[in-house]
C-alpha cells in the first residue's frame, strides 16, 4: 500500500488541480508541492521499511490484483532496492521540480497537472512487476511530456517536443512488438515478470530471444539516450521548461535504463549474451560522443544536455558488464545522475535563463554572474564538481564502481570510458569557467545586468539545497542505497543478469 | 412461429413506429425541435428496453431472422450510437425537414440492426440496402451546400457500385453452393471452385465499402467532411460497427472453410493485403490533413485496416478482439465527432485552426478530445490501447500475420503525429478571446462517451467478458491458414 500510494498521491494531486476554480489557479503549485512531498515521503518510508536481511525476499511490499485475467494481465506492484532507489529519486526530483517551477504563472493548473501525471507514471513504472502494467505507466508519460514542452518551453519548442515524442513512440513501438509476441512465444498467458524471468527454466526459445532482446532493449534504451538514437534528448532538454528538463534528465531517461535492466535483460538472458558486446560498444560510443559534443557547445543548456548522454552511457556500460560491481554501479549512477543532472538543469534553466534570457556562454560570461547571482554560481560549481565525479559526491562512487565492473568484464572498454571521464572534466570546467569565471582580456567586466538580475528566490534555494544535500549524502553514505541495491541482485529475478565476478 | 418472429423484431418495430410518429410530428408541429428530439429518443429507449426485456433467441424463417446473445448485444450498441447521432442532429440540423432527418436516422438504425440479426445472404443484402439508402440521403441532407451534395452523390455512386459487387458475389456463392444460408454454405464441401472464390472476393470487396477499406475508401474523406456532421458521426460509428460485425460473422461462419492455406490462397491473404493497404494509405494521408473531419476519415480507413488485420488472422480469439475493438472504436469516433460538432457551432468550422485555444474556452471538452484522440492513437490506459493490444496479440496466434502486425505498429507510431497536431492546436496554440460557450446536449453526450472510453480502458472486462460469453462458442472458428 505504501508503494502504490506514491503514484496515487501524484494522480490525485493532478485531479485535484484540475478541479480548482480559475481564481484559485495559483493554489495549484501548493497542491503540486504537497502531492510531490507526499510521494517522496511514501518512497522514503518504503526505503526505510525495506528489510535488507538475506532471509527476507528481495521484492517486498507486493500488491497482486487480477486485472484482465483473460490476457494474463495483473496489477502487480512491489519494490526491491533498485526500484526503491528510483522511487526515492523520483520523489526528490518531483519536489525540486515543483520548487523550481514556483514562478510558472502561465496556465499554472494545466502545467502542474501535466507535471504530476508524469510523476505518477514514473512512480508506477518503477514499481511494476507485471510487464503490461509497466508498459501502461511507461506510456502515460508521453503525452504530458509533449504538452509541457510545446506549451511552456523555449527555443524551437514545438519541434523539440515533437521530435522527443516521436522518438519515444518509436521506442514504445519496439517494446510493444515484443510485448505482443511474448504470450505467443512463451505459450503462457502471463506478463508476470517473476514467471517470465524464471531462472529455473528457460521460458523463451533461443531463436526468439536472439531477435526479441535487441528489439526490446533498443526500444527501452531509446529513452535512456542510447547512441546513436539519442538526438531527441539534447533538443528536447533544451526546448523544455526547467522543471521538465529536470524530469527528463532526472527520471524519464532512467525509465529507459531501468526497464532495460528490469525487463529486457532478465527475461531474455540468452539474447543478452548474444548482443552484450554490441550494446557495450554503443554505450562507450555514447560516453565519448556525448562528452566530445558537449565540449564543442556554445549553449550552456546544450552542454548539460549532451553531458547527460555521456553520463547515461556510463549507466548502459555498467549494465553490460553483467557483474555485481558494474550493475550496482549503474543503478547508483542512475540515481546520482538524476540528482546532479536535475541540479544542473535547474541552475541553467531557472536561475540563469529565466533572469538573463540567454544561454550563450560568452554572453553570460560578460554578465559577471558570480557577483550578480552568487547563489547560482555556488550551486553550479557544486553540481559541476559532483558531475565531474569528485570524491565525496554521489557521482564519484557510482562511476568508480562502474569502472571497477568494466575492468573485471572487459578491460578494453576502460579506454573509451577513461577518455569520457577526462573529457567530462574538460567540458564541465570549460562551461563553469566561460559562464561564471571568464577571464577578461580588456580588464574589468561590463557591469551591465549586474544590478538588474532578480535575486534568487527562496523556493529556488530550497530546491537547490535539497539536491545538493542528497548528492553529498549519498557520496558520503552510499550504503543507504547501495546495500538494498546489492541485496536486490541476489534474488531469483535479477540473478539471471549476473554472469561473472560474483562479489 | 410467426409470433416468435414478431417478438424478436419488437425493437425494430418500435423504431419504425417511432419514426412514423416523428414524421407525423414534423408535419403537425414542425417548429418544435425539442419535443421531436425527445420523442425520437423516447422511442429509441423504448426499443432498447424491449430488446432487453424479451431476450428471445433463435433462428426463424429458415435463418432469415436469427438472433443470438451476440447479435442482441450489437443491436443495442448500434441503437445507442444511433441515439447519439440523434442528439447531435437535435443540436445542429436545420429547421427545415428536421423531423425527417431524425426519422432517417431511425430507419438507418433499423437496417443496421437487421443486418446483425440474420443468417441469410438475401436478407443481408436487403438489410444493407435499408441501411445505405437513409445514409445516402442523410449525407446529402444540407441541400443548399455544395459539399453536402457532393458527399451524398459520391457516397451513393460508390455505394451502388459496391452493392453491385456484393450482389454479384453473393449470386456466385449461391450458384456454386446452392444455398443462401450461411451455415449451409459452410457445410458445402465441394472442391475449391474458382467461381466460389471469385464470389467470396467480390463479396468482400462490396463489404470493404461499408467499412471504408481500400480499395473502396474513396468516399470516406469527402463524406466525412461534406455530410452534416451528425450524419457523418452515424456513418463513422454505427455503420462501421454493423459492417464489421457482418464481415466477422460472414467469415467466421459461412466462409470459414475458405480462409486459405499455404497450398491455396483464400480470403485470409486477400484481407491481409487489403488491411495492409488501408493501414498504410490511411495513416500516410492523414498526416497532411488540415480539416479534422477529413483527418478522422483517414484515421477511419487506417482503423478499418487494423480491424481487417484481426479478421485476416482467422483466430477465434481475434474474432472477439475485433468485436471489442470495433465497439471501442465506434464509441471513440462518435465522441470525437461530438467535439467537432460543438466546435463547428461555436468556432464556425472544423479546420484545425478552429480548435485553437479550446483548452481555455472549454476545458472539459478539450480533455474529452484528448481522451478520444489518445485512445485512437492507442495510448494506455485508454480503451483504444487495450483494444489494439488484444487485437494484435490474438492475431499473432497466426504467425503468418507477423509482418502485418509489425507494419501496423509502425503505422500506429506515426499516427500519433497527426493526432498530436490537433491536440497541439487545442492545448498549446492560443485561441481567439471571448468565444461564447453554449451548454448543449451534445456536450453531455461527449462527456459520457469520454467517460466510457476511460472506464473501458481501466476495466476492459466490463465489455470483454460479456462479449466472450456471448460469442462462446464463437460460431465455427475459422481455419488457421
Amino acid at each position: 500500500m505504501i508503494l502504490t500510494a506514491t503514484f496515487f498521491s501524484a494522480f490525485a494531486g493532478a485531479g485535484l488541480i484540475l478541479l480548482l476554480p480559475v481564481r484559485l489557479a495559483m493554489l495549484s503549485r501548493w497542491v503540486a508541492l504537497a502531492s510531490a512531498l507526499a510521494g517522496l515521503g511514501f518512497a522514503a518510508a518504503a526505503l526505510a521499511a525495506y528489510d535488507n536481511s538475506p532471509a527476507a525476499p528481495a521484492v517486498q511490499f507486493l500488491t497482486d490484483l487480477p486485472w484482465v485475467p483473460q490476457l494474463g494481465i495483473s496489477f502487480l506492484t512491489g519494490a526491491d532496492g533498485i526500484s526503491l532507489a528510483m522511487l526515492v529519486l523520483t520523489g526528490i526530483i518531483a519536489v525540486a521540480g515543483v520548487l523550481f517551477s514556483w514562478n510558472v504563472a502561465h496556465r499554472p493548473r494545466a502545467f502542474f497537472a501535466f507535471f504530476l501525471l508524469i510523476i505518477g507514471g514514473v512512480f508506477g513504472v518503477f514499481q511494476s512487476f507485471d510487464l503490461f502494467l509497466l508498459f501502461v505507466f511507461y506510456e502515460i508519460v508521453i503525452l504530458p511530456k509533449y504538452f509541457l514542452i510545446a506549451a511552456w518551453g523555449s527555443t524551437n519548442r514545438e519541434y523539440g517536443a515533437m521530435k522527443l515524442t516521436m522518438y519515444s513512440v518509436a521506442g514504445s513501438g519496439l517494446v510493444l512488438l515484443v510485448l505482443l509476441a511474448i504470450p505467443v512465444a512463451s505459450g503462457a498467458h502471463t506478463f508476470n515478470l517473476f514467471a517470465l524471468a524464471d531462472p529455473a527454466r528457460s521460458v523463451f526459445a533461443p531463436a526468439f530471444q536472439t531477435w526479441a532482446f535487441p528489439v526490446l532493449f533498443t526500444g527501452f534504451a531509446v529513452l535512456a539516450g542510447l547512441w546513436p538514437l539519442h538526438t531527441w534528448a539534447p533538443t528536447g532538454h533544451v526546448a523544455a521548461p526547467t522543471a521538465v528538463s529536470m524530469l527528463l534528465a532526472g527520471v524519464v531517461m532512467k525509465l529507459g535504463s531501468y526497464s532495460a535492466l528490469r525487463v529486457a535483460m532478465t527475461v531474455f538472458p540468452y539474447g543478452l549474451d548474444q548482443w552484450r558486446t554490441a550494446f557495450a560498444v554503443l554505450a562507450a560510443a555514447g560516453i565519448v560522443g556525448g562528452a566530445l559534443v558537449a565540449l564543442s557547445q556554445r549553449d550552456l543548456k546544450f552542454t548539460v544536455g549532451y553531458s547527460s548522454i555521456a553520463h547515461m552511457g556510463f549507466v548502459l556500460l555498467g549494465l553490460m558488464t553483467l557483474n555485481l560491481a558494474g550493475l550496482s554501479g549503474a543503478v547508483l549512477q542512475m540515481f546520482s545522475h538524476g540528482i546532479i543532472g536535475g541540479l544542473l538543469f535547474a541552475v541553467v534553466g531557472r536561475m540563469i535563463y529565466d533572469r538573463t534570457h540567454t544561454r550563450d556562454m560568452a554572453a553570460l560570461g560578460r554578465m559577471n554572474l558570480s557577483k550578480a547571482i552568487p547563489f547560482a554560481t555556488l550551486t553550479f560549481t557544486v553540481a559541476s564538481v559532483a558531475s565531474m565525479g569528485l570524491p565525496g559526491f554521489s557521482g564519484f562512487i557510482a562511476e568508480f564502481t562502474i569502472l571497477k565492473g568494466a575492468w573485471q568484464a572487459f578491460p578494453l572498454f576502460l579506454i573509451p570510458a577513461g577518455l569520457g571521464v577526462v573529457v567530462t572534466v574538460a567540458f564541465t570546467l570549460r562551461a563553469l569557467q566561460k559562464t561564471f569565471f571568464p577571464s577578461h582580456p580588456d580588464g574589468q567586466p561590463s557591469a551591465a545586468g549586474e544590478s538588474t538580475l532578480d535575486p534568487i528566490t527562496l523556493p529556488e534555494k530550497l530546491g537547490a539545497l535539497l539536491l545538493m544535500a542528497v548528492t553529498l549524502a549519498i557520496g558520503v553514505f552510499p550504503s543507504v542505497l547501495l546495500d538494498p541495491i546489492l541485496r536486490s541482485f541476489d534474488s531469483p529475478l535479477m540473478q539471471s543478469v549476473l554472469r561473472e565476478g560474483m562479489k | 412461429m410467426m409470433n416468435e418472429v414478431v417478438q424478436v423484431l419488437v425493437p425494430q418495430a418500435i423504431l419504425v413506429l417511432t419514426a412514423l410518429v416523428v414524421l407525423g410530428l414534423g408535419v403537425s408541429v414542425p417548429k418544435a425541435r425539442k419535443p421531436i428530439t425527445a420523442a425520437t429518443l423516447f422511442g429509441g429507449f423504448l426499443a432498447a428496453g424491449s430488446g432487453l426485456l424479451f431476450p428471445l433467441n433463435g433462428s426463424f424463417l429458415h435463418g432469415m431472422v436469427a438472433v443470438d446473445p451476440l447479435s442482441r448485444m450489437f443491436q443495442l450498441v448500434i441503437l445507442a450510437l444511433a441515439l447519439v447521432a440523434v442528439v447531435y442532429a437535435g443540436d445542429t440540423f436545420p429547421e427545415r425537414h428536421f423531423a425527417e432527418s431524425l426519422a432517417l436516422i431511425l430507419f438507418g438504425a433499423v437496417g443496421m440492426m437487421l443486418l446483425c440479426a440474420t443468417d441469410d445472404l438475401l436478407m443481408i443484402f436487403l438489410a444493407l440496402e435499408l441501411t445505405s439508402i437513409p445514409l445516402y440521403v442523410l449525407a446529402a441532407f444540407q441541400k443548399s451546400g455544395r459539399s453536402s451534395a457532393e458527399a451524398g452523390l459520391k457516397y451513393f455512386l460508390i455505394g451502388s457500385v459496391s452493392a453491385a459487387f456484393l450482389l454479384y458475389g453473393f449470386s456466385l456463392i449461391y450458384g456454386v453452393s446452392g444455398t443462401t444460408h450461411l451455415a449451409e454454405i459452410a457445410r458445402f464441401s465441394g472442391p475449391a471452385d474458382p467461381l466460389l472464390l471469385a464470389g467470396i472476393a467480390l463479396s468482400l470487396g462490396g463489404l470493404a465499402f461499408k467499412v471504408a477499406a481500400v480499395p473502396f475508401q474513396l468516399w470516406a474523406p469527402d463524406v466525412y467532411e461534406g455530410a452534416p456532421t451528425a450524419a457523418a458521426a452515424l456513418i463513422a460509428s454505427g455503420s462501421k460497427v454493423a459492417g464489421i460485425f457482418l464481415l466477422a460473422k460472414l467469415l467466421a461462419t459461412g466462409l470459414a472453410p475458405w480462409a486459405g492455406s499455404p497450398v491455396f490462397p483464400g480470403w485470409s491473404l486477400l484481407l491481409g493485403v487489403v488491411a495492409a493497404a488501408s493501414i498504410v494509405l490511411g495513416n500516410i494521408a492523414a498526416l497532411v490533413q488540415s480539416n479534422v473531419k477529413r483527418l478522422l476519415a483517414y484515421s477511419a480507413i487506417a482503423h478499418a485496416g487494423y480491424l481487417l488485420l484481426g479478421l485476416a488472422s482467422g483466430q477465434p480469439a481475434s474474432f472477439v478482439a475485433v468485436l471489442f475493438y470495433v465497439v471501442v472504436y465506434a464509441t471513440t469516433t462518435a465522441g470525437a465527432f461530438g467535439v467537432v460538432i460543438v466546435v463547428e457551432r461555436e468556432h464556425g468550422g472544423s479546420r484545425v485552426d478552429d480548435f485553437n485555444g479550446l483548452a481555455r474556452s472549454s476545458p472539459v471538452l478539450a480533455i474529452c478530445l484528448l481522451v478520444f484522440l489518445a485512445s485512437l492513437a492507442g495510448i494506455p490506459p485508454l480503451a483504444g490501447f487495450i483494444g489494439k493490444f488484444f487485437l494484435f496479440s490474438s492475431a499473432l496466434g497466426n504467425p503468418g500475420i507477423l509482418w502485418l502486425v509489425v507494419l501496423a505498429l509502425a503505422a500506429n507510431a506515426i499516427s500519433l503525429y497527426y493526432y498530436l497536431i490537433v491536440l497541439k492546436h487545442v492545448f498549446v496554440v492560443p485561441g481567439p478571446d471571448g468565444v461564447p460557450t453554449r451548454s448543449s446536449a451534445s456536450r453531455t453526450v461527449v462527456a459520457v462517451l469520454a467517460l466510457a472510453v476511460l472506464v473501458l480502458g481501466f476495466f476492459p472486462n466490463l465489455l470483454l467478458s460479456p462479449l466472450e460469453r456471448a460469442a462462446h462458442p464463437p460460431a465455427v472458428p475459422a481455419q488457421t491458414p
